[in-house]
């Protein structure tokens, strides 16, 4: 005889395990983590190699240098973390009861980064079964990104910028968890091929609610050092097509520089690279005018 | 997830859980009325898949520390982490073999089960750590993994 069940809310008493508190209580604490923090950015792009976290790296580095107040960068690249080598941060981690501290970079940049807790040269791996690990590696990696976010001790800043790996569904992932997103900023180089991938990605932010704050052309063209001008790289002009199609402002294009100049736009002097090794980086350069529309675009 | 003794029409009472091994995860219940046992027996995947997330099955009975499911996941260097406070004073001590044991968990993790373990025994007037102390706060705040 089938028995006569009774629903799962007929039943009285807690769920012992409370799953779904869980997971609220972990929502909550991104949230009072970045009660601190004005504005939280994504920068982002549908395709790979275009140049997003050296435009994170640069743009934070100069409001940083600016005065313009305290900036944090999250690396969210986990399978190819370059935030913390681009602003020469380095662990190891201090952990204490109220969290993580994040590193602090060129420029006093507070950055935290999955390539602080990697061994150098490998791979983002887990500690699970290797069978059918598609069905879990999504969630683990969102389980970190979260953790980068609740258990860091960002403190107060200006803004914090998230430098999200390549691909569309990133971004809708990260306004999951940070449901006050400012916005994103999105990079492209001027190819066509560019265009195509990164309109897919600003429309997949738009469908998740999320402002385009503007649109970044890298390597647009090559600055020849030897003759003083700019000679195109790519044909196209993704980074003006963009922003004309999305109404938004284009906040700049990077042309491709050989070598690190001595000096932005403005005549200020970059830092000597530190001399604890021969191979540190530089922080990235971006014009002074990108920053300005940047800045104009958060106010 | 709950459980209802089918003859009796009564909601079972959680016992114990433990992770046996390959994955899988085991919980225990008993009817208060008719005292009938049951375990259930989740397979490793639907485990991994739930606590993907960042829960504990069976529920919580300590606190989500810092960076815990990337410090318990990731295979990470052995010096990424260092602990920003200096151990207080009064916090229990380690016997050699809780400390051989402790020395075998992954640096990586380390400081923080370390923490857990002296926290454990602070809170109950515990003056030693031993293995046994490791293995009753395990069973108690649901370590199995640790």
């Amino acid at each position: 005889m089938t028995p006569d069940f009774r629903t799962y809310h007929d039943v009285t008493g807690d769920d012992r395990s409370g799953l779904l508190e869980q997971v609220g209580r972990q929502r909550e604490r991104v949230r009072a983590r970045l009660a601190d923090v004005s504005r939280v950015v994504a920068v982002m792009s549908g395709k790979g190699g275009v140049g997003k976290s050296h435009v994170t790296a640069g743009l934070a580095y100069a409001v940083a240098t600016r005065g313009e107040g305290a900036v944090g960068v999250l690396d969210a690249d986990l399978q190819a973390p370059t935030a913390a080598r681009l602003l020469d941060a380095r662990g190891p981690v201090r952990v204490g009861d109220d969290g993580a501290e994040p590193v602090m970079g060129a420029g006093g940049v507070r950055v935290f980064s999955m390539d602080l807790l990697l061994a150098e040269g490998q791979p983002l791996r887990w500690r699970e079964p290797e069978s059918e690990r598609f069905v879990w590696r999504g969630t683990l990696e969102t389980g970190a990104l979260r953790e980068f976010l609740s258990d860091v001790r960002w403190g107060a800043l200006e803004v914090l910028l998230i430098d999200l790996p390549p691909g569309a569904a990133h971004l809708a992932d990260l306004k999951s968890l940070v449901p006050a997103l400012t916005g994103a900023v999105a990079v492209t180089i001027p190819s066509e091929e560019s265009r195509r991938a990164v309109e897919r990605a600003i429309r997949a932010a738009g469908d998740a609610g999320i402002r385009l704050l503007g649109v970044v052309e890298n390597l647009s063209g090559y600055a020849c050092a030897g003759c003083d001008s700019t000679q195109p790289l790519f044909p196209g002009d993704a980074g003006a097509s963009l922003a004309r199609a999305f109404g938004a402002p284009l906040l700049g294009r990077i042309p491709f520089t050989p070598a690190p100049p001595p000096a932005d736009e403005s005549g200020r002097v970059w830092p000597p690279p530190p001399a604890r090794s021969a191979a540190v980086a530089v922080p990235p350069v971006v014009p002074s005018s990108l920053v300005d529309a940047f800045l104009e675009a958060l106010s | 997830m709950k459980f209802l003794c089918v003859d009796c029409d009564e909601r079972m009472h959680f016992e114990e859980r433990d992770v046996p091994g390959d994955g899988t995860f085991a919980a225990a219940f008993t009817c208060p009325r008719c005292g009938r046992r049951i375990a259930l027996l989740a397979n490793p995947m639907e485990t991994q898949l739930v606590e993907s997330l960042g829960v504990q099955i069976g529920g919580r009975r300590l606190d989500e520390q810092p960076l815990e499911l990337v410090r318990q996941r990731v295979v990470g260097r052995e010096d990424a982490f260092e602990d920003a406070e200096r151990p207080p004073r009064g916090r229990p001590a380690w016997s050699p073999e809780a400390r051989e044991r402790l020395g075998r968990v992954p640096n990586f993790v380390r400081g923080m089960v370390q923490k857990i373990y002296a926290e454990y025994a602070a809170e109950r007037g515990i003056a030693e750590i031993t293995p046994g102390v490791m293995d009753q706060a395990r069973q108690e705040l649901g370590l199995e993994g640790m």
